[in-house]
Formats: structure tokens, C-alpha cells, sequence
């Protein structure tokens, strides 16, 4: 029993810790967007790094995720007469919810762990003091460009992951399983609103944000060489994931009273 | 000559030359990772102009106290003024200016790995606001020729040797003309003919350009070479101070074994053989 405790206990202590460091990066993230100068060429190259370089698995993830799910539904849809109503049901899925969460995870595997890996390489060959040396402050130089590549890319990629999705979904619909190509497309539109849209862009854009600041702060308190390294990956890719997955429901929950979900249009 | 252990660091420091003539002034600097104690009240002013060679065994906290001379760490107690300006406790943000006097040469030359040999070497100067493509590289260019290492410019860092490495980190610290350069272990690992080049680079930039030198070895042939005086660091304390002669002379056996690099076990093998007695 007394050990459970002193486990919790170092558990909390731990979660502290851990908390109180992001939020010593957010206030030094917060400091360089105020003092720091923008380094337009390091913007440029993490938006094609993460913005061009994650359209395969975007566009994958998003179009067998509306497949697979316009399958699913359909299955059991169609027992019940409903097999029309599929892609109401896919579309909202995709925009609220399967969209960004799931961009957001392959997110954080692809982007997420290069980061880590990249900052820490920095750290441990001490690269990032060679920075701090010359007058360059490594949230200024690393963390910034990235923030900003990951607030103007996600929105952007969870729109397509969902469009995809629904075209996935419309020709599973439509060409797999015989349902009217006019009465999946009327459904859709009847109801999927642009706030069904915006909410998965405004998820995916807070999942970015949770994607740079777990991944950056593992890289720059990367210790103990290659195997600190690796050890900061895989955490960055656990910590961001997981995280991402509460934050979800919490603000599925905070906007779905801002914009609850409509009835029939 | 100074035995710290004995008399106090800055009874070897003529009066005349306190104050303004250090370019850095060290006093009571303490530090500790975990549950080591690495500095332990250092005390050490270096001089203007002068090659400040510190010596110590591995893990004795020398390149720690290298760090500390530039805010790249930030000591538990203790003063650092550089260029009489104080550094402790100043916020990262504020220490720029300081930064920019004082050039460092990392022991594995911390090249940025997704640069060109001349983007590392300019990077200084980009990151000052030059954005004029011919003189960057005419800048880097010219520090290179001084290393010796103009016709690989356009390499990667992982293609080039160690030594070459080493000479490219030195271009880039010196691109900006600083006042005071910090070498960590420069002459590690490298034959013993491109120990004898960066040696002289050392003493080069020190002659041509006035630069104040600190220089971390353990390297006794490149020590008595480069150095005008020398610490060395034991127990988290400047243990010696003075000149190379001074220290070649020094009767203090926990010096002359480390000059000779005579380890405990070459120790004992010398002790004469005969009845342990209790």
C-alpha cells in the first residue's frame, strides 16, 4: 500500500515537473514570437517539410478512413433501410472527429518524432550550444519556424484528409454498394455545415500545437547520446499522441456547445 | 606559481594587472549535476591577450567551466564578469552581446550537419543580418584559406575528417573577429601533425589578431607550445596556477604526476617491494 502511494506520488510529482517545463517553453515560444525575429527560408523549408512531405500519408490515412467507415456503416445502415443515410454519418464523423484526430496521430509519427530526433541530434553534438554561442536562441532558430509550418500546414491537411475521406466514402457508397449517387451526395451536404469543417480545422491546429511543443521540448532536453536520442523520439511520439487523444475529447466537448450538432436541414 | 591548496589563486596576479586588464574574472564559482559537485569554488582571472591553458583530468569539470565562461551553463554560486560585465544570472536573451566577443571551438566542432562547410562558416555573420551572397562567401572564403581549407567549401560536414572538422569550427569562430576565443580540447583525437596545425592556428590568432585564448587539454606537447599560463583543475578547484615552466618545475607530486601521466597503478608498481606491514 505504502509503495502505491510513494508510486502516485512520484507519478504527480513527475506530471508537475513535466507540465511546468512546456509551460517554460510556451512562455520562451511566447517571448520569441514577441523579440525573436521570423527566418522566413527555416518557415519555407518546415512548411514543404511538413506540409508537402505529409501528403501520402494524409491523403491515405483520410481516403481508407472514409472507405472503411462508409463500409461499416453501410453494413449495418442497410439492414435497417438506411443505407442512403451513409454519408451524413461519414461526413460528420470525418470533419469532427476521424479528420483531425487521426491527422493528428500520423502527425505525430511522421513530424512529431523528425523533430525530436533532429533537435535532439542537435543537442547531444551539442550543436544547439554552438547556437546559444553565437548569439541565436535555439527556440527562436528551431522551434518557431515549426510552430508556424504546423499552424499554417495542419488545418490545411486535416481539410484534405477529410475531403479524401468523403470521396473515399462516396465512391464505396456509390460504386461498391448501389447507393444513389444523387441521395449520398444530398445527405452530405444537408448535413455537413462549414462549422463541421472549421471544428476539424480548429482541432488540428491545436493538435499541431501539442505535436511542436512535445516534440521540441523532447529534443531540446535531450540527454545520454544516441539512446537519449531514440529514448525523446519515441516519447515525443507517445506523450504527443496521448496527449492529443484527452485534449480531443475535452474540446469535442467545448465545441459541440459552441456549435452543438444540427438536426435534419 | 600558485598551489591553491596553499595560498590563494590571485597571489600569482600582479596588483598592476587586476581588474580591467582581466578579460574574464572568475570568483567562487560552484556548480553541481546531481548529486557531483564538478566546481567547487573556482576562482581564476585570465588575462587580456593571454593563452589560458586548463588542465585536468577527464571529468574533473573542465569543459563545464569552459561552459560556464560563456552562459552556456549557469553556476549555483559564484561571479563571471567577461569583459567586466557580469554574467550570472542575466537572462539567455541578454547575453548576446557578450556571446558575440567571445568565439568557442566545440571538442567535435558542432557543425551544423544539414550545411555546407561555407554555410557553417558564415552562418555567424548570416545570423548578424548579412544577406549579400558574395560577401558571405568571400568571407568565408577568407577565414577558410587561414585553416587551410578552401577548396572543400562546398563539402558536408559528414564528409570531411575530424581534424578538418575542427579547422571549419575554428573558421566559423573566428569569422566574426571575437575578442576571446574558448577551445575545447582542439588537438583530441588528431595525429600528431594536425595537432601541430591547430597548435599554430592557436598561436596565429592569438598574435594576429590579439585574441585572449582559453584553451582546454589534455594535451601536454600542444600545452607547453601554446600556453602563456596555465590551471590546473582538481576537486572542483584551481589546484595550480602559473606559467609552463613554473609547472614543469612544480614539486607537488599530484602535478608532476599528472604532467608525467602517471597513473595510480604506475604508482604503486614504483613503490619499493618489501614486507606489508600493518
Amino acid at each position: 500500500m505504502a509503495s502505491l502511494l510513494a508510486a502516485t506520488g512520484r507519478g504527480i510529482f513527475w506530471l508537475l515537473e513535466y507540465l511546468g517545463q512546456l509551460t517554460i517553453l510556451l512562455k520562451e515560444m511566447g517571448a520569441s514570437m514577441l523579440f525573436g525575429r521570423m527566418r522566413w527560408r527555416l518557415l519555407g523549408e518546415q512548411v514543404v517539410n511538413i506540409g508537402f512531405g505529409s501528403q501520402l500519408v494524409v491523403v491515405v490515412t483520410g481516403a481508407f478512413t472514409g472507405a472503411v467507415f462508409a463500409a461499416q456503416t453501410y453494413f449495418k445502415f442497410s439492414s435497417l433501410g438506411l443505407g442512403s443515410g451513409v454519408g451524413a454519418v461519414v461526413s460528420i464523423a470525418m470533419c469532427r472527429e476521424l479528420g483531425p484526430v487521426l491527422t493528428g496521430l500520423m502527425l505525430s509519427g511522421r513530424v512529431g518524432a523528425a523533430m525530436a530526433a533532429e533537435i535532439g541530434t542537435m543537442k547531444v553534438t551539442e550543436q544547439i550550444d554552438a547556437l546559444r554561442s553565437m548569439g541565436v536562441h535555439p527556440v527562436d532558430y528551431l522551434v518557431i519556424p515549426r510552430v508556424f509550418a504546423m499552424f499554417l500546414s495542419v488545418p490545411l491537411l486535416v481539410a484534405e484528409s477529410i475531403g479524401f475521406g468523403l470521396l473515399a466514402s462516396h465512391w464505396v457508397a456509390v460504386y461498391g454498394f448501389n447507393v444513389p449517387a444523387a441521395w449520398y451526395d444530398h445527405h452530405v451536404l444537408a448535413h455537413t455545415a462549414l462549422i463541421d469543417v472549421s471544428m476539424g480545422m480548429i482541432k488540428g491546429t491545436v493538435f499541431g500545437a501539442i505535436i511542436v511543443l512535445i516534440s521540441c521540448h523532447q529534443g531540446l532536453n535531450a540527454t545520454n547520446g544516441a539512446v537519449g536520442v531514440g529514448q525523446g523520439t519515441t516519447k515525443a511520439v507517445v506523450f504527443s499522441s496521448l496527449a492529443l487523444l484527452v485534449v480531443n475529447f475535452f474540446l469535442s466537448l467545448i465545441l459541440n456547445t459552441l456549435s452543438p450538432l444540427g438536426g435534419y436541414d | 606559481m600558485d598551489l591553491s591548496a596553499q595560498q590563494p589563486t590571485e597571489a600569482v596576479t600582479p596588483a598592476s594587472e587586476a581588474g580591467q586588464g582581466h578579460f574574464f574574472e572568475v570568483t567562487g564559482l560552484r556548480r553541481t549535476i546531481g548529486w557531483q559537485t564538478i566546481l567547487d569554488g573556482v576562482d581564476l582571472n585570465i588575462r587580456r591577450g593571454e593563452c589560458m591553458v586548463i588542465l585536468g583530468r577527464s571529468g574533473e569539470g573542465k569543459s563545464v567551466l569552459l561552459k560556464h565562461l560563456t552562459g552556456l551553463m549557469s553556476p549555483d554560486e559564484g561571479s563571471i564578469l567577461v569583459d567586466g560585465e557580469e554574467i550570472v544570472g542575466v537572462p539567455e536573451r541578454q547575453l548576446n552581446k557578450v556571446r558575440q566577443k567571445v568565439g568557442i571551438l566545440f571538442q567535435d566542432g558542432a557543425l551544423f550537419d544539414s550545411f555546407t562547410v561555407a554555410e557553417n562558416v558564415a552562418f555567424p555573420l548570416t545570423e548578424r543580418g548579412e544577406k549579400r551572397r558574395e560577401v558571405l562567401e568571400e568571407r568565408a572564403r577568407e577565414v577558410l584559406q587561414m585553416v587551410e581549407l578552401e577548396n572543400h567549401m562546398d563539402k558536408m560536414p559528414v564528409n570531411i575528417s575530424g581534424g578538418m572538422r575542427k579547422r571549419v569550427a575554428l573558421a566559423r569562430a573566428i569569422i566574426t573577429r571575437p575578442s576571446c576565443i574558448l577551445y575545447d580540447e582542439p588537438t583530441s583525437g588528431l595525429d600528431p601533425i594536425v595537432s601541430d596545425s591547430i597548435d599554430h592556428l592557436i598561436i596565429d590568432m592569438k598574435h594576429r589578431f590579439s585574441i585572449t585564448s582559453v584553451v582546454v587539454t589534455h594535451d601536454m606537447k600542444s600545452m607547453f607550445k601554446i600556453a602563456d599560463r596555465v590551471a590546473y583543475l582538481r576537486e572542483g578547484r584551481i589546484y595550480f596556477l602559473g606559467t609552463p615552466e613554473e609547472l614543469r618545475h612544480c614539486p607537488d607530486p599530484a602535478v608532476q604526476n599528472f604532467i608525467e601521466g602517471r597513473s595510480e597503478a604506475t604508482l604503486r608498481e614504483k613503490e619499493p617491494k618489501g614486507p606489508r606491514t600493518k
